[in-house]
């Protein structure tokens, strides 16, 4: 037999497996094992996310680097004939500029990677998640090893609070300074907690670490664990994420087996296992306090702070809890230092962060850019631009807490304390693209839809007043809208957001609060002309006959639920705009394209 | 899988795993390696390609040339056999025919080495790796 010296790498993550990757890795390697010359030197390795998911399943051939696009099991065959037997790339199957046009036969060279730094997900798409080997064959462990050995707990905290890394869950809270409150809490048992609930819609950075590197978590969490003197660590992950459970379950195998995780790791007298705790899929269980409850098998419901969680946690032990991505950069900063973390980002925000690209982009997926890149850059650098050549309008980032951005906002450098100045956050990094046919008043609307669903109700603020925001807006988008509503929004959201309880309601008035600022003459326009402009709020559209288009063959008359529709035979009808219930019947019957829909 | 019992075992694991992960580190690199195929179905052997896999899999690192040497299957070129094809790091890859011991040698210290394209280059109508 001789040696493997050519690998295939294909995505193996959520998004991928649903496009079929896992059928495709198995004929690859059916091809394989069907044909004696190469069986031996070629292996199939599915890794996590790519990030580049607009054009999934991905499939990148090594040495020579090649990078496949939308690949279907059937294309297995051919891969194996073409590219690795005879050396000739599948044209079809390369990725094609949609700006440029352009042929690009590998991943370096394409837009969406050059302006990409990926530290939290290094090994994404790069290593076999299942086997620990990989792992430590890129540093894993050492960190670990390192701490335990060679390093006191104080310094590995200095270490942390020197790199400026900041909480990737979207409080951007000092992760150092965290620790260290933990490390000096008061307490014979401390927790160390792992949040992947990622309840923002769109959101798929935690689980596609998870998926993609599990041992990064669970190395991070020992080191965690070692440095504030804890020995038992829990994951809350929701169990919508099958896949990433299953992936995280079998490195927690491997690992233990390994000596890597369990009782005196290393042959130390360190000792520190990991739970799993199933959350059931709420948006606000992501907050900490409610999260800590609903693993002690309470109500998910948050708690007034403080006591914060490092003082009074998990059954009021001291518990440090860190979001996925955060705890993806700890083993990175230890190996390479805090200067070379420091290196990167803004004056106050280092390194990089994860981010999902999605809306009306061409290059949909998950993205990881030094902090201090410009919106600009993210959008149409790595994004692609906008899809379908039409126009920029906004881009929402922060999902449910976050606010819109404009044009004007395009060049300002992302990082925790810009975007918050614009009225806006980083949150965990969802951000979604709109194009001219995006309703700022609907996206407001259905924001709030969600939290509304979302919100736990303890607090009246949060449970009644986002209702009310709800329905206020949904009554300018039905046309019913009056100024004194506008004034009514933006009265309501300053009240939610200083007398809520927990993060939830006091973010959740921000897309209702960015779009009065950056789209006012939107909302007028919904109020006093009842006009949408990106023609999405229906209720707003008035189907009108041309006309001169208009033989007057009565067809239209005949479908018209509500007989809005006038005229006399052979001439041009009319549609009496009090009656129509906009239903679309006419315009479907028409035969002369007669029928319009305007704004 | 058995346990690792210190810090020290950990490392010779880990210098134990490294080659299997060379060939995707070193793609993403810029020192990426010289790609040496070599077409060994039937009728390539019976041209002799499997004097030619062997000449470059010997030669190539004793000249200090990191380079991957594989052998393949039926390259479809079957007139022009033994055949090489040569990819070096950032250029279209070069199929080599009706190579011997010399041609082999030449395409090492010529194209391999200087970069300077040696006679015998099969034409492809495809897009080569
Ligand atoms: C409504 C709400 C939802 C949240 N959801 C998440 C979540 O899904 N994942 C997460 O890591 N943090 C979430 N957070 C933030 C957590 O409360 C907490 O700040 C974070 O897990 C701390 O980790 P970090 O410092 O590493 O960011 C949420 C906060 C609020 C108010
Ligand atoms: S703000 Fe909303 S989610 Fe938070 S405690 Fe109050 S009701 Fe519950």
């Amino acid at each position: 037999m001789s040696k493997i010296n050519q690998h295939i790498l294909t995505c193996g993550g959520t998004g991928c497996r649903a496009s079929e990757s896992k059928e495709l890795a198995q004929n690859l390697r059916d091809e394989i094992a069907s044909n004696p010359a190469i069986e031996g030197s070629v292996k199939v390795v599915e890794c996590g996310c790519f990030g580049f998911c607009e054009k999934g399943p991905i499939v990148k051939m090594l040495p020579d680097n090649t990078f496949y696009t939308q690949v279907k099991p059937t294309n297995a065959k051919e891969i194996i004939e073409e590219h690795i037997v005879k050396g000739r790339k599948i044209e079809n199957l390369l990725y094609t500029d949609p700006v440029t046009k352009e042929v690009i036969d590998e991943s370096k060279n394409m837009g969406f990677y050059k302006k990409q730094h990926r530290i939290a997900l290094r090994n994404c798409g790069f290593v076999d998640p299942e086997n620990i080997g990989e792992y430590i064959a890129r540093e894993g462990y050492e960190a670990l090893g390192r701490a335990i050995f060679e390093q006191e707990p104080q310094v590995i905290i200095d270490t942390i609070k020197a790199s400026g890394l900041r909480g990737r869950g979207g409080g951007g809270f000092p992760t150092g300074l965290k620790w260290e409150f933990t490390k000096n809490a008061k307490g014979d048992q401390k927790y160390v907690v792992c949040n992947a609930d990622e309840g923002d819609p769109g959101a798929f950075m935690d689980r596609s670490i998870l998926e993609g590197d599990p041992h990064s978590i669970i190395e991070a969490m020992a080191i965690c664990a070692y440095a504030i003197g804890a020995n038992e660590g829990l994951v809350y992950i929701r169990a919508e994420y099958p896949l990433a459970i299953d992936r995280l379950k079998i490195a927690i195998k491997q690992a233990e087996e390994t000596g890597l995780l369990g009782d005196n790791i290393l042959g130390s007298d360190f000792s520190f296992k990991i739970t799993i705790k199933y959350g059931a899929g709420a948006f606000v269980c992501g907050e900490e306090t409610a999260l800590i409850q609903s693993m002690e098998g309470l109500r998910g419901e948050p708690n007034l702070k403080p006591p914060f969680p490092a003082e009074s946690g998990y059954f009021q032990k001291p518990t440090n809890v860190n979001n996925v991505e955060t705890l993806a950069n700890i083993p990175v900063i230890l190996n390479k230092g805090a200067d070379w973390y420091a290196s990167m980002g803004t004056e106050k925000s280092k390194g990089t962060k994860v981010f999902a690209l999605a809306g009306k982009i061409n290059n949909v997926g998950l993205i990881e850019v030094p902090m201090g890149t410009t919106l600009r850059e993210v959008i149409f650098d790595i994004g692609g631009g906008i899809k379908d050549g039409k126009k920029f309008k906004a881009v929402q980032t922060g999902g449910p807490s976050g606010g819109c951005l404009t044009e004007e906002h395009l060049d300002t450098p992302i990082d925790f304390d810009n975007l918050l100045a614009i009225g806006s956050m980083m949150g965990s990094g969802g951000m979604v693209v709109l194009d001219e046919d995006d309703c700022m008043v609907s996206m407001a609307q259905f924001y709030l839809e969600f939290t509304v669903e979302e919100s736990c109700g303890k607090c009246a603020p949060c449970r009644i007043g986002n209702k009310r925001l709800h329905e206020t807006l949904e009554k300018i988008t039905q046309g019913k809208g009056v100024m004194e509503d506008l004034h009514q929004l933006r009265n309501m959201s300053e009240v939610i957001k200083e007398t809520s309880l927990c993060g939830l309601g006091q973010t959740s008035p921000n897309p209702v609060l960015s779009t009065l600022d950056n789209f006012w003459d939107e909302y007028v326009e919904h109020v006093e002309d009842k006009k949408c402009v990106a023609g999405q709020c229906k209720s707003m559209l008035r189907y009108v006959i041309t006309e001169e288009d208009c033989v007057g063959c009565t067809a239209c008359v005949r479908v018209c639920p509500t007989n809005a529709i006038t005229g006399t035979k052979k001439k041009p009808h009319i549609i009496n705009q009090d009656l129509c219930i906009k239903c679309g019947a006419c315009m479907d019957k028409c035969s002369f394209d007669s029928i319009l829909l305007i704004a | 899988m058995s346990k690792i019992k210190s810090l020290s075992d950990l490392r010779k694991m880990r210098e134990d795993m490294l080659s299997s992960l060379e060939l995707r580190e070193n793609a993403d690199s810029d020192q990426a390696m010289v790609q040496v195929k070599i077409g060994m179905a039937t009728s390539g052997i019976a041209a002799g390609a499997r004097e030619i896999f062997n000449f470059f899999a010997s030669a190539l690192p004793k000249r200090n040339i990191k380079a991957i040497v594989t052998q393949t299957g039926d390259m479809g070129i079957k007139y022009a056999e033994p055949l090489v094809m040569i990819t070096v790091p950032g250029k279209e890859a070069v199929v080599f025919g009706k190579v011997d011991i010399d041609k082999a040698d030449e395409i090492i210290e010529t194209y391999i080495k200087k970069g300077e394209l040696v006679d015998g280059v099969v034409p492809q109508s495809y897009k080569t790796i």
